[in-house]
């Protein structure tokens, strides 16, 4: 007894206390090593680059000064920290900077197009206007993208309620039906997601409109638009129907629920938010194509609203072709058209996050107060009844 | 004793335990419904197939008409005397595509890297929208900003490596020269342009792969004492390894047919070289989309020379999709559980 307490005595000195190991903290050694090595880069990026070496060109100044602040950084870490830390602290800087590079490109394209298309766009004639009246002397006031604009949403519409059924319905083969025989249409599928996009407008042109003679005009684009985001809505929604939990389907069927009962009932309310995000989204890539409609929609300078009738211009095109023009004019007019365009994308690219992004089943702010709500007025209803019966009781007494 | 010793050891004969065949009878309104789907899923084997066959119809008449030597002819002369082959379109559009994979791989797995495991949780959520966005900007906007913002800022970079770099085969330049105009319109340039591109595809794909690395692996490389990067090493990019292979094959595709873009940058060549940087490229994409309005009637030899070589690149690009996707699919992740 004696011998076993001053064992533990002499063997036992004061644990250290656990502290949990901290492994995200900015300290002031790695702040201050990463500005110096940027500071430190930028002025020996001058010296070399503009005073020693014969360079030029901004976007050399930038590539040689990342180039620098590597070598830097790795240096000063390499002062004070060892081997191992080293290599760590380089690969968080090295791809945190790629992550910044892929936020600078996206804000770069979007606000170069923007900046350089309010040129046009500060006249709103622009939007009102099309190009018939437009010569290649007309001044910038002249010409707009009205008809563009109406091609655009035509064809993007008619693509859309063409590709999304068929899309749909083959995403819920894969999710749904699949077993082994569904291996090689999702793999498939996911070839045909990279299909290069001329090669939808070559199609159309071969079988449409050289086979069948239907004429240049913009439902031939709708459907060569529809072949480019068919094989999007179907990998998108497959991926969002993947995730509505099994479990649901299986209280369906210990209902009596048959398959396309569950589908129609429970599959595809709960995913519905998350179909309508990879429709938008898909919505997006297509109306950006310029492609395919190339080949197929023809090129009017005036307004046409008949998509099945006529040539018909969309905004893709309309950039194309007055890119292309060797009139100085034009060239703003494509940046008028560029901001419109990247608008729409943007605008929907907004909405899809808006009403999805989440996971099914997950609300969004407006469902989830609008829940709360009922549920408040729920609690007063009973709490009226409760008093309600009480005083009921207390009548009878 | 020895009987109920006996008993013991044999327990009364039971019927053979055999598995139960579990069959599912299908109401008929369940059989039309997976009728239903099982034809729309096919349905795209029908489309690719319907692609083949009229691009094929179509392009017999060039392919008739030039023999093998389409594949060995370098102009594109569709008027008589008609002379037109795929010998410099396509290797450029392939050095065009090898170009922008260069830059768009590391690139992307660096973005997918830092989105899946530096990013805090709640940049990851607006850096994958960044992402989905770049993916979403029109290729004719990457076009535009190509042509009139990148091509004048890139050219001082460019003749710097011509001028300095020239030893290097692939950056040797014709003559010693800081003109501008001989550096536009390059293969280079363009390659650049449609590396843009071609991030947003690889760094999506791998992404979903690397956050599917299983969280005990990750924990027990820490566990064992490994930095972030001895994880990310150890465990991460081997998990995504297939995911990444397969990701740079579907770019591979994507670069292959970009059209617009490099229609716009490029100044069209037809005499093949390895001078990345000397001004002038081409591609079969943008052939067809430059070529294509001299030839309204259908029965042309022109329209049918076009046909034909996107015919080729139809065929190359579903080869090199094909293979990517299988490779994805096989994966150990596989895509097939993504988020």
């Amino acid at each position: 007894m004696a011998a076993d307490t001053e064992t533990t005595q002499t063997a036992a000195p004061e644990p250290a206390a656990d502290t949990p190991l901290r492994l995200r903290t900015v300290t002031a050694e790695g702040v201050l090593t990463l500005a110096g090595a940027a500071a430190g880069a930028l002025g020996l990026d001058w010296v070399l680059y503009e005073r020693v070496l014969p360079f030029s060109g901004v976007l050399g100044f930038w590539v040689s000064w990342y180039a620098l602040f590597l070598v830097l950084y790795t240096a000063v870490a390499a002062l004070q920290w060892d081997k191992l830390s080293v290599r760590d602290k380089f690969c968080s800087v090295a791809f945190t900077t790629g992550g910044l590079l892929a936020t600078a490109i996206v804000i770069d394209q979007v606000a170069y197009t923007l900046v350089r298309g309010w040129a046009a766009v500060k006249f709103p004639r622009f939007f009102t206007q099309t190009m018939a009246d437009e010569g290649p002397l007309s001044p910038i006031q002249v010409g707009g993208v009205a008809h563009a604009l109406v091609g655009t949403l035509e064809q993007i519409l008619l693509g859309t309620a063409l590709a999304v059924p068929l899309g749909l319905l083959a995403a819920l083969y894969l999710a749904e039906v699949g077993g082994r025989a569904a291996r090689p249409v999702r793999t498939l599928v996911d070839a045909m997601t990279a299909l290069p996009d001329i090669i939808a407008g070559l199609f159309i042109l071969a079988f449409c409109v050289l086979t069948l003679g239907l004429p240049k005009s913009g439902f031939a684009a709708s459907l060569a638009l529809a072949i480019t985001m068919l094989p999007i809505v179907t990998r998108a929604s497959e991926a969002v129907l993947r995730i509505v939990p099994g479990t649901l389907r299986e209280a369906s069927y210990a209902l009596g629920g048959s398959q396309w009962r569950t589908v129609l009932n429970v599959v595809l309310p709960t995913a519905r938010s998350g179909l309508a995000t990879a429709v938008v989204l898909a919505m997006a890539r297509g109306i950006g194509e310029t492609a395919p409609v190339l080949l197929v929609a023809g090129y009017a300078r005036g307004m046409n609203t008949n998509p099945f009738h006529g040539w018909q211009t969309s905004l893709p095109l309309y950039i194309y072709y007055e890119v292309t023009s060797p009139v100085p004019d034009d060239k703003i007019r494509a940046f008028g058209g560029g901001f419109a365009l990247v608008l729409l994308v943007l605008v929907l690219f907004t909405i899809a996050r808006r009403i999805g992004g989440g996971a099914p089943g997950e609300l969004t702010r407006r469902q989830r107060r609008r829940l709360e709500k009922q549920d408040a007025a729920r609690q007063i209803e009973a709490g009226q009844r409760l008093t309600n019966s009480g005083a009921a009781e207390g009548a009878e007494a | 004793m020895p009987a109920e010793a006996n008993t013991r050891i044999m327990p009364p004969a039971l019927p053979e335990d055999t598995p139960r065949a579990i069959v599912a009878h299908h109401s008929t309104g369940d059989r039309i419904f997976r009728g239903t789907l099982r034809a729309s899923g096919w349905s795209v084997f029908v489309i690719t197939g319907l692609i083949l066959a009229f691009l094929i119809a179509r392009a017999a008449k060039a392919f008739r008409f030039m023999g093998v030597q389409f594949l060995t002819t370098s102009s594109w002369v569709t008027l008589s005397p008609q002379h037109f082959g795929i010998a410099a379109i396509l290797p450029f559009g392939i050095m065009i595509a090898l170009i922008a994979l260069i830059i768009a791989v590391p690139t992307g797995i660096a973005i997918a890297l830092y989105i899946s495991e530096y990013a805090p949780p709640r940049l990851k959520r607006s850096l994958i929208a960044v992402i989905d966005l770049m993916a979403a900007i029109p290729s004719i906007i990457f076009g535009l900003w190509g042509l009139l913002f990148l091509e004048p800022r890139i050219i001082g970079f460019d003749s710097w490596l011509g001028r300095h770099l020239g030893w290097i085969p692939v950056f040797n330049f014709r003559q010693n020269t800081s003109v501008a105009a001989d550096y536009a319109g390059s293969t280079f340039i363009a390659g650049v342009v449609v590396s843009l591109m071609v991030i947003p595809i690889v760094t999506s794909l791998s992404r979903q792969v690397f956050s599917q690395a299983p969280q005990g692996e990750r924990e027990g490389a820490y566990a064992l004492g490994a930095t972030r990067w001895g994880m990310v090493r150890t465990v991460v990019l081997p998990f995504g390894r297939a995911g990444v292979i397969g990701a740079t094959m579907l770019g591979l595709g994507r670069a292959l047919g970009e059209t617009i873009a490099v229609t716009l940058i490029i100044t069209p060549a037809w005499d093949f070289n390895f001078r990345v940087l000397q001004a002038g490229s081409n591609s079969i994409a943008s052939r067809i989309a430059v070529d294509f309005p001299s030839f309204p009637q259908g029965g042309s030899m022109g329209l049918s020379a076009l046909m034909a070589a996107g015919l080729v690149l139809f065929a190359m690009t579903l080869i090199v999709n094909t293979i990517g996707a299988i490779v994805i699919g096989r994966s150990r992740s596989g895509l097939a559980t993504a988020d």
